[in-house]
């Protein structure tokens, strides 16, 4: 009790109000209210265009709702380190060293600069990447580019991590080695909401599934249920397209 | 026709045997236009990553803007500095009309335009390619134009040497507020113009010989640094 009364408010859960966005005429999210909560790793699937990038980009403040809120529990204020983090489809790094790369997000973390290279090295260690610590970040391959990611938002510690398709395109040894290391941020306390378009990944990953569908939440289930039992034929017939052996 | 083989002997004669006074000019120019391309990179380079990352009212308008400096006159930047720096200008009781100041100070505003608009671009354009990164990451607007500019360093330098390009081989600019004074501010384009019109070839043509193989040098230097650059960092 004392502890959780010394340690910084958490900034879950993350809550949405009736969030639209829209781009011209087109509502991409269409009134979405939901609560994420500290846990379980929520993984969000869904048709191409469902809206699945934007809702997570929204939730990480990279883009601005047209209407309704997004009210995180203690919220980050402006110019303080960034307690969320977020793992792109296609990593994007800098032009120096690895080891800079991740040193480089730590800097902005406000993390001083003698921790900073040792954090650097065991975020390196940890995707299995610090024999590559001093070679440029963008001649790595792909595979090796977004451990690198990984790597940065690791040694970052977010609270939240959000992830937008990490292994697409990736090959399958490629993409069990991310998914390691997602699962280890998770033990370690990391909340996940990711975003794939492989289900047996969101199988595996998953303990609650966000179905979008036409800028909409159209399902929350644990994961098992809603593999076995999708409640809307939208769900049903989207578990169908996307699993066509199972029919 | 056999005024002109005459006249290139005698250039190559001058250039081969490093002749005092070609030195001078040569060096003089040298010294004048890299002064002025590290000015107005000083300038330059800050100015267009600022504007490459920020937005506000008028944006559109300052990128217009920048983009018509670069096809700046040269006779009128030298018009402009030399109304500047004249007597009975604002800037006159410094003294230093005349002077290679001068022609520093009219290179740099010649040069520092092309140099903000072209590294502006660079940067705007992996701008939207960072963009999300940084700010996923909590970088400030400033913050990532530093970071972009050291990204983007390998383009700056070809950008930085068509500045340098620009200012070693104006001639309207640094005449007019440098006076083309024999050995104070005598650099090789006004050497040229001048020689040229008094028939005397050979320095003239030694000059011109200078002054292509310097931006030659140049560029071959910039294509290879960016090449290897490339290879190394990608």
């Amino acid at each position: 009790m004392t502890a959780a009364m010394r340690a910084p408010l958490s900034i879950l859960p993350l809550r949405l109000d009736d969030v639209v966005f829209a781009a011209g005429e087109r509502r991409i999210i269409d009134r979405v209210s939901l609560t994420l909560d500290a846990g379980p790793r929520t993984v969000i699937v869904g048709p191409n265009g469902a809206g699945k990038s934007v809702l997570i980009r929204l939730c990480h403040g990279l883009l601005q709702p047209t209407s309704g809120r997004i009210v995180w529990n203690s919220p980050e204020l402006p110019g303080e380190p960034r307690r969320q983090a977020m793992v792109f489809q296609r990593p994007v790094l800098l032009r120096r060293s690895a080891l800079a790369n991740v040193a480089y997000a730590l800097k902005l973390a406000g993390v001083s600069r003698v921790e900073r290279e040792a954090r650097s090295h065991t975020a390196l260690r940890r995707v299995g990447l610090d024999h590559l610590a001093d070679s440029p970040a963008r001649v790595l391959s792909g595979g090796e580019q977004q451990r690198l990611a990984l790597a940065r938002v690791w040694a970052l510690r977010p609270e939240v991590l959000f992830l937008d398709e990490p292994t697409a395109n990736l090959d399958p040894g490629a993409v069990l080695e991310i998914e390691r290391v997602i699962e280890a941020m998770h033990e370690a306390g990391t909340k996940i909401v990711m975003i794939t378009h492989n289900l047996g990944q969101a199988h595996r990953l998953g303990d609650e599934i966000l179905f979008i569908y036409q800028g909409r939440v159209l399902e929350r289930a644990p994961a098992d249920q809603f593999f076995k039992r999708p409640q809307s034929a939208e769900a049903a017939r989207f578990l169908e397209g996307e699993l066509p052996w199972q029919t | 026709m056999n005024d002109i083989s005459h006249a290139a002997m005698q250039a190559l004669q001058l250039v081969g045997g490093a002749d005092p006074k070609l030195l001078d000019i040569v060096l003089l120019s040298l010294r004048i236009s890299i002064t002025a391309v590290v000015i107005a990179s000083l300038i330059g380079l800050p100015l267009g990553a600022a504007i490459a990352v920020t937005r506000f009212p008028g944006h559109h308008a300052v990128v217009v803007v920048l983009n018509a400096l670069m096809g700046l006159p040269p006779v009128v930047v030298g018009l402009a500095v030399y109304l500047l720096l004249s007597r009975a200008g604002p800037l006159g009781p410094l003294g230093i009309l005349f002077t290679p100041t001068a022609m520093v100070i009219a290179q740099s505003i010649l040069i520092a335009p092309i140099i903000a608009a072209l590294s502006r671009q660079v940067i705007e354009d992996a701008w939207s390619e960072y963009r999300d990164q940084l700010r996923s990451l909590g970088e400030r607007p400033l913050g990532a134009a530093l970071t972009l500019l050291w990204d983007v360093r390998f383009s700056l330098v070809t950008i930085v040497l068509a500045g340098f390009g620009r200012a070693a081989a104006e001639v309207g600019a640094v005449i007019i507020v440098g006076g083309n004074i024999d050995g104070v501010t005598r650099v090789m384009t006004t050497t040229i113009a001048l020689e040229t019109s008094k028939g005397d070839l050979p320095l003239a043509l030694g000059l011109g010989l200078v002054l292509i193989t310097i931006v030659l040098v140049l560029n071959a230097a910039a294509y290879l640094v960016k090449e290897t650059a490339e290879r190394r960092f990608g």
